[in-house]
């Protein structure tokens, strides 16, 4: 029940996607996001849309995976939409009791409520098609311009892929305690704030032993094998760009020049205006 | 008084892309005070099986019975189930928490409100009955070797005084020693307390000489139950599954090939060699 949590998260399948370079799909979010917060006419929102769509087709990820990010922002959304429609001044388009609703009101809700999920979904992009660990290399060879800063870039991306290589065992972990303790008539679900709090020893207890446990046999195992930080290590799978990241490059690049074109046309308002 | 089991199914992760069928159609019926074993290679659904039958985890469809009565009904008292079906989870000492080991021990019987007495009464005779010395009562668990913390895990459960006790590969990473005194006091307890005891493990050898019922487990389904000898005549097909009969069996079947009137049944080591004797005896 608990696994279904952390897994959730990758998306495995065959696809372009997912055999991109992981710098790749880091900058294209990072140039996808920047875009929709740069570029404010429709016709912009329109080259995005399709752009989106078609990544989404290329990474054979099904679309229910895809919006599953969007429930945990649906709050965040509906406020934002609410305040946006009733708080931004303008021409009044509709007046319910004390409230007006003005023609900007409509427009800015819109486009903030297609940003954010665009945002996220966007975001979901690269999390389902990259594994954590692929992420954190990738993130670790982009960023290897600040260690001449002294920013320790290695071990900060060694602590990031072992913390996330951890979660799913430590959560495999406490769901199997939990059912131990359950096992012995241990109780998680009643008593008051005091009396949950008091149950939960049964549980954290031998979860920070099987932690420290873990890390102890990590450290020793990694120690026993040489490791020795970053300094002249070498990877087994080195990020090396082949053909298809150049062409993504190359298709960012010409996204942006086409929305830029886009959003200058006035399409849309002409368009309307016919 | 019994556990009935049927037309059991579990999928773990239903609807995701990381389903996983674990159980299919399982049907058994466990009578009360028989010592099963329940065999299969990793992967095959053992521990998933005993999670129903305390109700830890709940069938994707099916039913599980227990004295009669299904445990999926409104209302099921699930707390007293769990007292009176216990689970000895594999590596049951990572359980453990408390300062020492009696109070640890003490942790079950005090979930189901009993008196302090009988709780510390109960707590006294279940480490009396793993076998672990006095002089260890009040030490830290964490001070313990491997095969005492499995002890003192063990009798946290059975200080629940449980009507079946269910233990999932109580062995694992013990040495030969620390194994066979494990399964020794598991035998006791079954000839003291006459409960229901079933052992999970995927070493025949474990098995054969202790339990007078195999359940074999392959890919999610009940692949053979009954007596050991029954079971073993198919060794072959056994093999098949990731799993080997005993040595012994392997043996006799070779010395009745070659024409020894051997009992090709013989299941342990010492009835294998009256056998032998006897067929010696009867050629000289
Ligand atoms: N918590 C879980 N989430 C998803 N799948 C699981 C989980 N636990 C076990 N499984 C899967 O269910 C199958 C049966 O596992 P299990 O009952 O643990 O087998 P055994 O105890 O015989 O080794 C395995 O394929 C295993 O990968
Ligand atoms: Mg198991």
């Amino acid at each position: 029940m608990i696994r279904d949590i952390t897994l959730g998260q990758f998306y495995p399948a065959d696809s372009v996607i997912h055999k991109l370079d992981p710098r790749v799909k880091l900058a294209g979010t990072m140039v996808f996001i920047v875009s929709l917060f740069a570029f404010r006419a429709p016709e912009a929102y329109v080259v995005a849309t399709l752009a989106l769509a078609a990544v989404i087709r290329l990474s054979k990820v099904p679309l229910k995976f895809m919006l599953k990010g969007l429930k945990s922002i649906l709050m965040i959304l509906m406020i934002t939409v609410v305040f946006n429609l009733f708080l931004i001044p303008g021409t009044p388009v509709l007046r319910i009791w004390k409230l007006t609703i003005t023609q900007e009101g409509i427009e800015t809700a819109v486009f903030m409520a297609i940003r954010l999920v665009y945002l996220i979904v966007g975001s979901s992009v690269m999390t389902l098609t990259t594994t954590p660990n692929s992420l954190t290399d990738g993130l670790e060879k982009a960023l290897r311009p600040l260690k001449k800063i002294h920013v320790p870039v290695h071990e900060i991306s060694m602590i990031m892929s072992i913390a996330l290589r951890f979660i799913p065992i430590l959560l495999e972990e406490t769901d199997k305690i939990m059912k131990a303790q359950m096992a012995r008539g241990a109780d998680f679900d009643s008593g008051n704030i005091i009396q949950k709090a008091k149950n939960m020893v049964p549980l954290l207890v031998p979860l920070f032993i099987s932690a420290f446990r873990r890390a102890n046999d990590l450290a020793m195992a990694m120690e026993a094998r040489g490791y020795h930080g970053g300094e002249g290590r070498t990877k087994m799978k080195p990020l090396i760009y082949a053909k298809r990241d150049k062409l993504a490059y190359l298709s960012m690049l010409c996204y942006l020049v086409v929305m830029f074109l886009a959003s200058r046309s006035g399409l849309v308002e002409r368009l309307l205006g016919l | 008084m019994s556990i009935k089991i049927e037309h059991l199914n579990y999928v773990y992760s239903e609807g995701t892309a990381f389903e996983r069928h674990a159980l299919r159609d399982v049907n058994l019926e466990l009578p009360d005070g028989q010592f099963i074993g329940v065999i299969g290679h990793t992967g095959s659904g053992k521990s998933t099986l005993i999670q129903h039958l305390n109700g830890l985890l709940r069938g994707t469809s099916g039913a599980v019975y227990y004295n009669g009565r299904n445990i999926y009904e409104e209302g099921y008292p699930m707390r007293e189930l769990r007292s009176k079906v216990g689970l000895v989870f594999q590596y049951p000492e990572h359980q453990l928490f408390e300062v020492d080991v009696f109070t640890d021990v003490c942790f079950g019987p005090k979930n189901l409100g009993l008196s302090p007495e009988e709780v510390e009464r109960r707590a006294y005779e279940a480490l009396r009955q793993v076998g672990l010395k006095e002089k260890h009562y009040k030490k830290s668990p964490f001070e313990l070797s491997g095969g005492q913390k499995r002890r003192v895990a063990i009798a946290g459960i059975l200080a629940m005084e449980p009507e079946v006790l269910v233990l999932d590969e109580p062995t694992a990473g013990l040495d030969p020693r620390g194994r066979d005194d494990i399964l020794d006091q598991v035998a006791k307890l079954h000839a003291e307390r006459h409960i229901t005891v079933i052992l999970v493990s995927h070493s025949m050898e474990d098995i054969a000489r202790y339990v007078e019922r195999i359940i074999v487990m392959n890919k999610g389904e009940v692949r053979y139950d009954g007596a050991p000898r029954e079971v073993f005549q198919h060794y072959q097909e056994l093999e098949q599954i990731g799993l080997a009969a005993p040595q012994v069996t392997y043996l006799m079947h070779d010395l009745a090939g070659q024409g020894w009137p051997v009992d090709t049944d013989a299941t342990t080591v010492e009835e294998a060699a009256d056998s032998i004797y006897a067929a010696l005896a009867k050629k000289c």
